[in-house]
C-alpha cells in the first residue's frame, strides 16, 4: 500500500515562490501524471516527493508514513531522471543491480531481478555494455529498468521520454504503460506533453504557476476543464473562447447568437467550445474561413468569428476554401462557460 | 611611381599557409629545445666521467660512466635526504588532497554565503611570497616544536599545493552531474556511500593526477625546505646546501636526481593534467 498524500506543500527559492500550497492525494497503484507548461514547478514537486528537495512548508506522506524529514533512500521510492543518470563507470547489469546491492540482497536474487527487468525493458542483450556504448533510447530503458528492479512503492519519472525521437517516444510510451500496470508501484510521471499525459494517466494534475489547477481523469480534464487555462492548454487545437454578454437571466449573447447559459450574476462571461464540437448548419456563428489545413480524417479550419480567430475541426468531406463563409453550430451539451474574473468554470 | 613593390604581389593561399606552418614548427622546436636541451645536457654530464665533465672539447654524447652517480649516491646524507623528500612529498600529497578535495566538493555542490570570497582567498594564498613568510614561520615552528620535522615542512608545502588541489578537484566534481549522486541517493545510498560508489570512481584518475601534482610541488620546493629544516633536510635543500661546495660532476648528478622523479611523475599523469587544465580553464 503506497498512497501518497501531499498536504499544503509550498516551496520558495529565495524570494521566488515555485510552489503554492499544493494539496494532492495519489491512490495506491495509481498512475498520476503531472502536466504543465515549462517552469510551472512540476520537477520541484517531484523532487520534494523524492526527498531531493526540502519543502518550505507542508507534509508529504507515503504509505501512511510521514516522510518529509527522511532522506530519499528511506522513502521507498525510485526515480527516473530526465537525463537518465545512468552511472557511466558501471555496466548496464551493475547499473540495474546498484540499488539491489545496496539492499544487500543475495546474488541469486539480484541476478534474477536484473534479468527479469532487463527482459521486460528489452535490454537483455546490452547487460555487459557501458552507458557510453548505448543510444539515448537504450539509456532510457536502463534508467527505467534500474528503477523497476527496486520494486519500489513509488516510482517517480521526470519527463523520461522527452529526449527521444517521436517514433521511439510513442513506442516507449505504450511499453511504459504496460510495464507499470503490471508492477505494484504507484507512479508519478511528469511531462509537458499533453498527448503523453492523456495516454498514460489514470489521473492528471494540471499545474500552472506553482498551483494545481485541476486534478481529474483525462477525459474529464478534456471535457470539463475546471479553469480557462486547462481548456487552452489541453487539446490540440485548443478550445475556442468568445466573450458572452448577459441578455437576461440565463441568456447570453455570443457573437450574434442568443444562447442559454448559466444563470450567473456577472455582466459578461466567456463562452468556450472545442473545435471538434462544431457542426455546419443553419443559425450558427458566422465564420469566415482564413486557413484550411487538411489533416486526413479531418480538416482544421481557422476562421474569423467576431474579428477573432476561431478554429473548427470539420469532416474532410466538406469542401472549404479560404474566404468561404460558414455557419458553425456549437453542440449544446459541449458548451462550457468561464468567469473572466476568476478564470474558473461556472 | 609606376610599379608596386615586388613583395606586394598577391600570393597563393597555400603560400601563407605554408608560412604559418613554418612559424608554428619553429616555435614548437624552440620551445622544445628550451626544455629539452638543459635536460639533455644534465643527463650527458651525469653519465660522463668527472674528467670529461670538466674537460674540453665536449663530445656531446654520454659515455655512460656511472662514477659520478655512484659517488653521489654514496655521498653521506644523500640517501637520508632522498627519504626525507619522499616522506614530505607523500605527506603533502595526502594532506592537500585530504583538505583540498572536500573543499572542492563543497565549492562545486553547495551554495553558501561567501563562496566567491572563499574561492578568491584560496587563490590568494599564492600571493604571499614564501621568503616573506619563512622567518615568522620558522619562529612559530620552533615554538610549537614543528621545526626540522617532515610534518612541519609538509604543512608548508600543503599550503603551497592546496590552491591547486582545491581548484582542480572543484572542476573535477563540477564535471560530475549532480543527478548521478541523486540517483545513487534514491537507490539506497547516503551521501558518503554515493560519493564513494559513484563520484570517487569517476574522478579517481583526475584525483590521482592532482595528488601527483601536489607531490611534485613538494618535491621541487627548495626555499621553505632550506629554511625550516636543518638535520632532516629534503633532497632539494640538501643539494642546495652541499653542492655549492661540491665539484661540477656532483652537481650534475644531484640535478638529475631531482629532475628524474618529477619528470617521470608528470609524464605518467600527463593525460589527466591536460584534461584537468582543459576543465580548469573553462
Ligand atoms: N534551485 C533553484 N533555485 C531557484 N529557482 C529554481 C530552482 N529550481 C527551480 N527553480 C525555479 O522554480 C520554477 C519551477 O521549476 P521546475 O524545475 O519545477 O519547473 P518544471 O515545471 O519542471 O519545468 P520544465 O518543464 O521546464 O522542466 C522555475 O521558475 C525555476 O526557475
Ligand atoms: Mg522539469
Amino acid at each position: 500500500m503506497a498512497e501518497i498524500i501531499i498536504k499544503q506543500v509550498a516551496k520558495s527559492f529565495g524570494t521566488f515562490q515555485a510552489l503554492h500550497s499544493i494539496d494532492m492525494t495519489i491512490r495506491d497503484r495509481e498512475f498520476m501524471v503531472l502536466l504543465g507548461a515549462s517552469g510551472c514547478g512540476k520537477t520541484t514537486l517531484l523532487r520534494i516527493i523524492a526527498g531531493l528537495e526540502t519543502p518550505s512548508q507542508g507534509e508529504v506522506w507515503i504509505g501512511g508514513r510521514r516522510v518529509d524529514h527522511l532522506p530519499p533512500r528511506e522513502r521507498g521510492i525510485a526515480m527516473v531522471f530526465q537525463n537518465y543518470a545512468v552511472f557511466p563507470h558501471l555496466t548496464v547489469f551493475e547499473n540495474i543491480a546498484f540499488g539491489l546491492r545496496m539492499k544487500k540482497l543475495p546474488q541469486q536474487e539480484i541476478d534474477k531481478r536484473v534479468n527479469r527487468t532487463a527482459e521486460l525493458m528489452h535490454i537483455e542483450q546490452l547487460l555487459k555494455r557501458y552507458s557510453g556504448q548505448l543510444s539515448g533510447g537504450q539509456r532510457q530503458r536502463v534508467a527505467v529498468a534500474r528503477a523497476l528492479a527496486m520494486e519500489p512503492d513509488v516510482i517517480l519519472m521526470d519527463e523520461p521520454l522527452s529526449n527521444l525521437d517521436a517514433l521511439l517516444r510513442l513506442e516507449m510510451r505504450a511499453e511504459l504503460k504496460g510495464v507499470l500496470a503490471e508492477s505494484k508501484s504507484t507512479a508519478i510521471y511528469v511531462t509537458h506533453d499533453q498527448v503523453e499525459a492523456m495516454s498514460l494517466a489514470d489521473r492528471i494534475s494540471v499545474m500552472n504557476g506553482g498551483k494545481i489547477v485541476q486534478n481529474a481523469s483525462p477525459v474529464e480534464i478534456y471535457r470539463d476543464p475546471a479553469a480557462r487555462f486547462v481548456g487552452s492548454f489541453i487539446g490540440n487545437p485548443p478550445m475556442n473562447f468568445i466573450k458572452a454578454n448577459r441578455q437576461d437571466i440565463g441568456r447570453w449573447r455570443v457573437a450574434g447568437l442568443d444562447l442559454y447559459g448559466p444563470s450567473h450574476g456577472a455582466s459578461s462571461l466567456e463562452f468556450a467550445i472545442r473545435p471538434e464540437d462544431l457542426t455546419i448548419g443553419e443559425g450558427g456563428f458566422i465564420a469566415t474561413a482564413r486557413v484550411v489545413e487538411p489533416l486526413g480524417a479531418h480538416t482544421l479550419v481557422t476562421c474569423e468569428v467576431d474579428g477573432k480567430p476561431f478554429r473548427a475541426v470539420l469532416d474532410s468531406d466538406l469542401k472549404v476554401a479560404p474566404g468561404d463563409v460558414l455557419t458553425l453550430i456549437p453542440k449544446p451539451d459541449r458548451i462550457r462557460w468561464f468567469d473572466p474574473e476568476t478564470l474558473l468554470a461556472v | 611611381m609606376s610599379t608596386l613593390a615586388p613583395t606586394d604581389e598577391p600570393r597563393a593561399v597555400g603560400d601563407t599557409r605554408r608560412a604559418g606552418r613554418w612559424v608554428f614548427i619553429t616555435a614548437t622546436v624552440m620551445l622544445m629545445a628550451w626544455v629539452l636541451v638543459p635536460i639533455y645536457l644534465l643527463f650527458v654530464n651525469t653519465l660522463s666521467s668527472p674528467s670529461e665533465v670538466s674537460g674540453f672539447p665536449k663530445t656531446g654524447l654520454p659515455s655512460f660512466d656511472f662514477a659520478s652517480v655512484e659517488f653521489f649516491l654514496s655521498f653521506s646524507g644523500v640517501a637520508r635526504a632522498l627519504w626525507n623528500s619522499v616522506v614530505v612529498a607523500v605527506l603533502t600529497m595526502v594532506l592537500s588532497i585530504g583538505i583540498g578535495a572536500p573543499a572542492g566538493y563543497a565549492l562545486s555542490r553547495f551554495d553558501f554565503p561567501g563562496k566567491e570570497v572563499f574561492r578568491m582567498v584560496v587563490v590568494m594564498t599564492r600571493a604571499f611570497p614564501l621568503p616573506l613568510l619563512a622567518l615568522p614561520l620558522a619562529v612559530m615552528f620552533i615554538r610549537v616544536g614543528l621545526d626540522d620535522t617532515a610534518l612541519g615542512l609538509a604543512f608548508v608545502h600543503t599550503v603551497l599545493a592546496l590552491p591547486f588541489a582545491v581548484l582542480i578537484t572543484f572542476s573535477l566534481f563540477s564535471g560530475i552531474p549532480i543527478e548521478l549522486e541523486e540517483a545513487a541517493w534514491t537507490l539506497g545510498c547516503n551521501r558518503l556511500q554515493a560519493f564513494i560508489k559513484v563520484v570517487m570512481p569517476l574522478i579517481l584518475p583526475g584525483l590521482v593526477a592532482s595528488a601527483v601534482f601536489a607531490f611534485t610541488i613538494s618535491w621541487n620546493e627548495v626555499f621553505a625546505a632550506a629554511v625550516l629544516t636543518i638535520e632532516n633536510r629534503t633532497l632539494t635543500a640538501f643539494l642546495v646546501q652541499s653542492l655549492n661546495v661540491s665539484p661540477l660532476h656532483l652537481k650534475f648528478a644531484g640535478g638529475t636526481a631531482l629532475v628524474v622523479p618529477a619528470l617521470i611523475f608528470i609524464f605518467a599523469v600527463r593525460k589527466y593534467l591536460f584534461a584537468m587544465w582543459g576543465i580548469a580553464n573553462r
